[in-house]
């Protein structure tokens, strides 16, 4: 890393009458990320210097707030919200495992199994953003409702004994427990799970596994020695692509939860739109975002992709 | 990191500017873009920056100078609800709106784009608090809402000489609001009852009466839902505690939410909704809950095992009003549609459709003749019994307002 220095390597002593080009060329790069940081800058660092100054603000909004550097704020949200928090990344993260073996077999179908059907199987894994995500996530009411065949079927087998004495269901329903808003994030966010993990697993070229094959490895020892390790980019960029939003999700847990499965999203959109303390919304925020960030720091170092996107 | 040292490209090697992307240390990495990156934000959001961008006070004390174009421009934007205004067998066009517009030549621009008042709150905050048009001359909010535009100053006063048919017929319960006394800022859309809901096969024989019924009746553990509207829901619980909650002290507030929290608490309530009760009511995942009389009139029509019930502690009734915000264009324009909307016949057609409590009194004949059963239904005309059972939540100061909503806000699960 260190043997470099300065500005891209460039070739020798450039003519004088090569000059401008070659100095053109070397803003080029510049010029290219300029649209990018600028999106950038007007859209993400002004608007999280905004929230920060919010922050540790204190007022009201009839009267206005002044920054007071009142970082007490912070405290508060965390002795008050650390509950939904905990919930918020339990929720995300089991959202997460659900997506991973659900999505990697399927991911692993479509891009070795499906033959002509591949593309059909793709759309249809994308169809569901065809609608908006409200409307999926209240279809989830009705798919799941006390009543409903679903629910009588996993009773009937006594699914929800099992669940309830984990304490994830309520007696016999799903809808208003934890179940059903980790059910409805998994099911919303499946798709940004599977296609990463098909990208990564349809670029393995087939001749390793007949190569692994011929090596005598059986099927599941070429799955573990090759396919899984190849495919590690797409399992990272899966997971943080689904960890991530699933973690500040609202949706779910206002439609298919109760009071006690409240996340950090929604206390932070009670608080700005209803209580109106936008201070206390925007130290939520910030938590939040530290907390993904720890997290998913945690994550990529353990997992030690460098590559990953 | 330390181990890999790239060799240092020669620019004739094909991979260079691959390399050039991503090997060098000035060069571009991933880590070499996000460290840049988080530099320059925490650099631009240093101390100067933060302190720099206070927000400033909501409450407009510089008056409103909009200038009035309704006599040059016969013109009226209309922002509503939606499904809050008669429409005809096409469902394409408003009859009474057309009608207003046949006799007036005002030409309403009739938008609903209003679904939530905290939502609606959110938008228009920067054009009002601005001092800014919003482009819309007419608006429907909720009491606690409207209330609040008044007291920040961003609505203008009504001239009552362009409103003769409102200032007559408007029914004695919405006549004086503490939070718009004689009503010199607002007139009432609706009247929104608030009661108890039940379907009647998922009750499964359970009775329901009052609202303790719902709060204590483990029959109906899980299946009971209140209202995410903190007046609404904190309403009818300070009337099933006996107190009133057109004058109630902090802690009458905070014995109803402990009444709540301990009902959240063992699982009988299972949440808090919006307008989204309606299906768990219809489908039977809800047995009873806190409702809003309007959905109920329409859910009773499409299913016979829905029904409501008034509590003999009586029920809580808010109203959607009609507001002209500050530096609305056609203001004049404005006040003759609210006029319009307060003579019998309009009135009976608009309450025929939308089945909310109808504000305006002497359309009862007008109602039969267009629907017999709506003008008998209390809760669209209520009589004098039912009118004298109807409590309003009394306005709060923007400081109750504050710890109120935290308080229901806990009790909601945040």
């Amino acid at each position: 890393m260190a043997t470099v220095t300065g500005a891209p390597p460039l070739a020798p002593a450039p003519g004088p009458e090569e000059r401008s080009p070659r100095r053109r060329g070397r803003l080029t790069p510049y010029w290219l990320l300029l649209p990018g940081m600028l999106w950038l800058l007007v859209f993400f660092a002004l608007p999280m210097v905004y929230q920060a100054s919010t922050s540790v603000q204190t007022g009201s909004l009839e009267e206005g707030y002044r920054v007071t550097w009142h970082f007490a704020t912070y405290w508060d949200a965390v002795t008050d919200y650390w509950p939904q928090f905990l919930r918020s990344v339990a929720y995300a993260g089991a959202a997460t495992v659900l997506c991973l073996l659900l999505g990697y077999p399927l991911a692993y179908l479509i891009a070795f199994r499906a033959g002509r059907w591949r593309n059909l199987v793709l759309v249809l894994v994308i169809a569901p953003f065809f609608t908006s995500f409200l409307i999926r996530t209240l279809a989830w009411k009705t798919i799941l409702a006390d009543g409903g065949p679903v629910v009588g079927a996993l009773d009937a087998l006594h699914v929800l004994d099992v669940t309830s004495w984990l304490g994830v269901t309520a007696g016999d329903r799903v809808l208003a427990t934890p179940l059903a808003v980790v059910c409805g994030l998994t099911y919303n966010f499946l798709p940004f799970m599977i296609l990463p993990l098909y990208t990564s697993l349809e670029r393995i070229d087939g001749r390793l596994h007949e190569a692994a094959g011929d090596l005598y490895a059986r099927p599941f020892t070429t799955f573990r020695k090759v396919t899984f390790p190849l495919s590690a980019p797409g399992v990272v960029s899966g997971t943080l692509l689904t960890f991530i939003p699933a973690s500040g999700d609202y949706v779910n847990a206002d439609l298919l939860g109760s009071p006690d499965t409240r996340m950090a999203g929604n206390v932070i959109q009670t608080q700005f739109l209803r209580v109106l303390d936008y201070p206390t919304a925007a130290a939520l925020s910030f938590l939040l975002m530290a907390g993904i960030l720890a997290i998913v720091t945690l994550y990529i170092r353990r997992s030690g992709t460098e590559d990953l996107v | 990191m330390e181990q890999y040292e790239p060799d240092r490209p020669s620019p004739a090697s094909p991979a260079a500017p691959r390399r050039g992307l991503r090997g060098g240390r000035a060069a571009l990495t991933r880590r070499s873009l996000l460290r840049a990156s988080t530099g320059g934000a925490l650099a631009l959001g240093g101390a100067g920056a933060l302190s720099a961008c206070g927000i400033p006070a909501a409450k407009n004390t510089a008056g409103v100078s909009s200038e009035d174009r309704s006599a040059k421009e016969k013109r009226v934007s209309f922002s509503n609800w939606t499904e809050y205004m008669d429409v005809d067998d096409s469902a394409k066009r408003h009859p009474t709106l057309d009608a207003f517009t046949g006799r007036t030549g005002i030409e309403v621009e009739y938008t609903e784009d209003i679904n939530d008042n905290v939502e609606f709150f959110g938008k228009l905050k920067p054009q009002l608090a601005a001092g800014q048009d919003t482009g819309r001359d007419l608006i429907c909010v909720t009491d606690w809402l409207a209330a609040r535009l008044i007291r920040f100053g961003w609505v203008q006063k009504l001239d009552a000489s362009n409103l003769p048919h409102a200032y007559a017929n408007l029914s004695r319960q919405f006549r004086d609001p503490d939070w718009d006394p004689g009503r010199a800022y607002s007139y009432p859309w609706t009247g929104i009852p608030t009661v108890i809901a039940y379907n009647r096969k998922a009750l499964d024989g359970v009775e329901v009466r009052s609202l303790s019924d719902l709060l204590d009746n483990p029959k109906l553990k899980g299946r009971v839902a209140f209202l995410s509207e903190m007046r609404d829901s904190v309403g009818l619980t300070l009337l099933d505690l006996g107190k009133d909650p057109g004058k109630f002290t902090d802690d009458d507030f905070d014995a109803a939410i402990a009444r709540l929290q301990k009902a959240v608490d063992k699982g009988q309530i299972r949440r808090f909704t919006g307008n989204d009760y309606t299906s768990d009511l219809a489908r039977g995942d809800l047995a009873a809950c806190v409702a809003w009389a309007g959905d109920v009139v329409q859910l009773k029509a499409d299913s016979p095992d829905i029904d409501f019930v008034i509590p003999d502690s009586g029920y809580m009734i808010s109203s959607d009003n009609l507001l002209v915000p500050n530096k609305a264009r056609h203001k004049t324009n404005a006040e003759r549609l609210i006029d319009y909307y307060y003579e019998p016949a309009p009135a009976a057609r608009l309450a025929a459709y939308i089945n909310y409590v109808c504000p305006v009194d002497g359309v009862k004949a007008e109602l039969a003749k267009i629907d017999e059963s709506a003008a008998g239904n209390p809760l669209i005309l209520p009589d004098a019994a039912m009118a004298a059972k109807s409590h309003a939540f009394r306005s709060l100061s923007a400081k109750e307002e504050t710890a109120y909503e935290e308080k229901f806000a806990k009790l909601t699960g945040a």
